[in-house]
């Protein structure tokens, strides 16, 4: 059983030092000007965090207790190659779930 | 909101948050079902999902505190999950920083992985939007996103039971990640980016407290940053060098003309 101060604790103070991350930048710097090369690495923050957070997944799926499995390692190749190739979110969302469910039913 | 404009970028938003229904219905359900499981009452769970709003961050959290780790240790490891929302903060901060303070507030407290990338990535394809309209996009993807995260906790936390997550659903946040960043890849300085920042992340995977995802988003944009600083350079160089040809009127000025102009519009 979880004790009630303890979680009670957990929930503020996550909230609070989860909202004080987001509001950081947003809240402190505002409209002032930040230099240039930090500019420029911020442009890629998305493209960087993201695929980090996403590639472990994918090697190391929860659904299968971190075993490699091939049915989902060809469904992240799949939608990577037509948002790639094409340029097109919803298709390379499709193309994914595609493989995903072709792979459930076959297997 | 009268603006079309305005009201084109909220609807564009709203679209393309959507299909985040699918993934985010599911997940904040079964945290509704594993609160309860816990013993956390009806409230307590809603309060987790409200005051929190941070999937990944609050598994932690409850898994931890249910392994009766002390409450400080459940924290710290929920809060290094979070970390990354700094990043998220800085990198929005140059669209969204000009904003009054309630809407920076707002823009924060919505800010998840799922309404930043939609964000950034619509951002940088749509660059001539004006701040309303950055903001309208926002507010478009935070609600088929944020509010549904509320409701599928309550919705779990009643039901008590979970959407069986077989059949491959669990990858359904994966696959809509991939599928945003990949068409994101204009550049090499965002592939160097992505890439490097994928290797980092499998090589660091071993860091407690989820640090190696830290190390491979910061390297990556390190890369990302460095790639683009050279290109820009070589371009700077070329178009001097061009500039050079004219003023000499040599016979090649036309050819590296072509050379130069064939090197920027490669993507």
């Amino acid at each position: 059983m979880i004790d009630k101060a303890d979680l009670w604790f957990v929930i503020l103070a996550l909230g609070v030092g989860s909202f004080g991350f987001r509001f950081l930048f947003l809240g402190v710097v505002g409209d002032r000007a930040l230099p240039e090369w930090l500019l420029r690495h911020l442009r890629y923050t998305a493209v960087a965090v993201l695929p980090a957070l996403v590639v472990p997944l994918v090697i190391w799926p929860q659904a299968t207790g971190g075993e490699p499995d091939p049915i989902r390692l060809a469904a992240a190749a799949a939608t990577f190659a037509v948002g790639y190739g094409f340029k097109s979110v919803l298709g390379a969302m499709g193309a994914g779930a595609g493989v995903l469910v072709l792979g459930a039913l076959l297997g | 909101m009268r603006d079309p404009k305005v009201k084109e970028s909220f609807w564009r938003g709203l679209r393309d948050g959507l299909p985040f229904l699918l993934i985010v219905g599911p997940f904040a359900m079964l945290f509704g079902v594993l609160a309860t499981e816990a013993g956390l009452s009806v409230l307590e769970t809603m309060s987790f999902s409200v005051v929190v709003i941070a999937g990944a961050a609050q598994f932690t959290a409850l898994q931890l505190l249910q392994d009766n780790a002390p409450a400080v240790v459940a924290l710290a490891s929920a809060l290094a999950v979070n970390l990354r929302m700094a990043m998220y903060s800085a990198s929005i901060t140059p669209h969204l920083g000009a904003l009054p303070f309630w809407k920076r507030a707002f823009v924060a407290y919505f800010l998840v992985d799922q309404t930043y990338a939609s964000s950034v990535l619509d951002y940088e394809k749509h660059p001539d939007q004006s701040l309303a309209e950055k903001f309208a996009y926002f507010v478009g993807v935070m609600l088929p996103i944020c509010p549904p995260w509320y409701l599928a906790t309550l919705a779990g936390a009643l039901a008590g039971e979970a959407i069986p997550s077989d059949g491959g659903l669990d990858f359904a946040l994966p696959i809509a990640f991939i599928a945003m960043i990949a068409p994101a890849l204009r550049t090499p300085a965002h592939r160097a980016a992505a890439l490097s920042a994928s290797i980092l992340a499998v090589g660091f995977v071993w860091l407690p407290f989820n640090l190696g995802l830290m190390v491979a988003g910061i390297g990556g944009m390190i890369v990302g940053a460095e790639v683009e600083r050279r290109i820009e350079a070589r371009k700077a160089q070329d178009t001097a060098q061009a500039a050079r040809t004219d003023v000499a009127g040599g016979t090649t000025e036309g050819h590296t003309r072509q050379d130069s102009t064939h090197s920027e519009t490669r993507p």
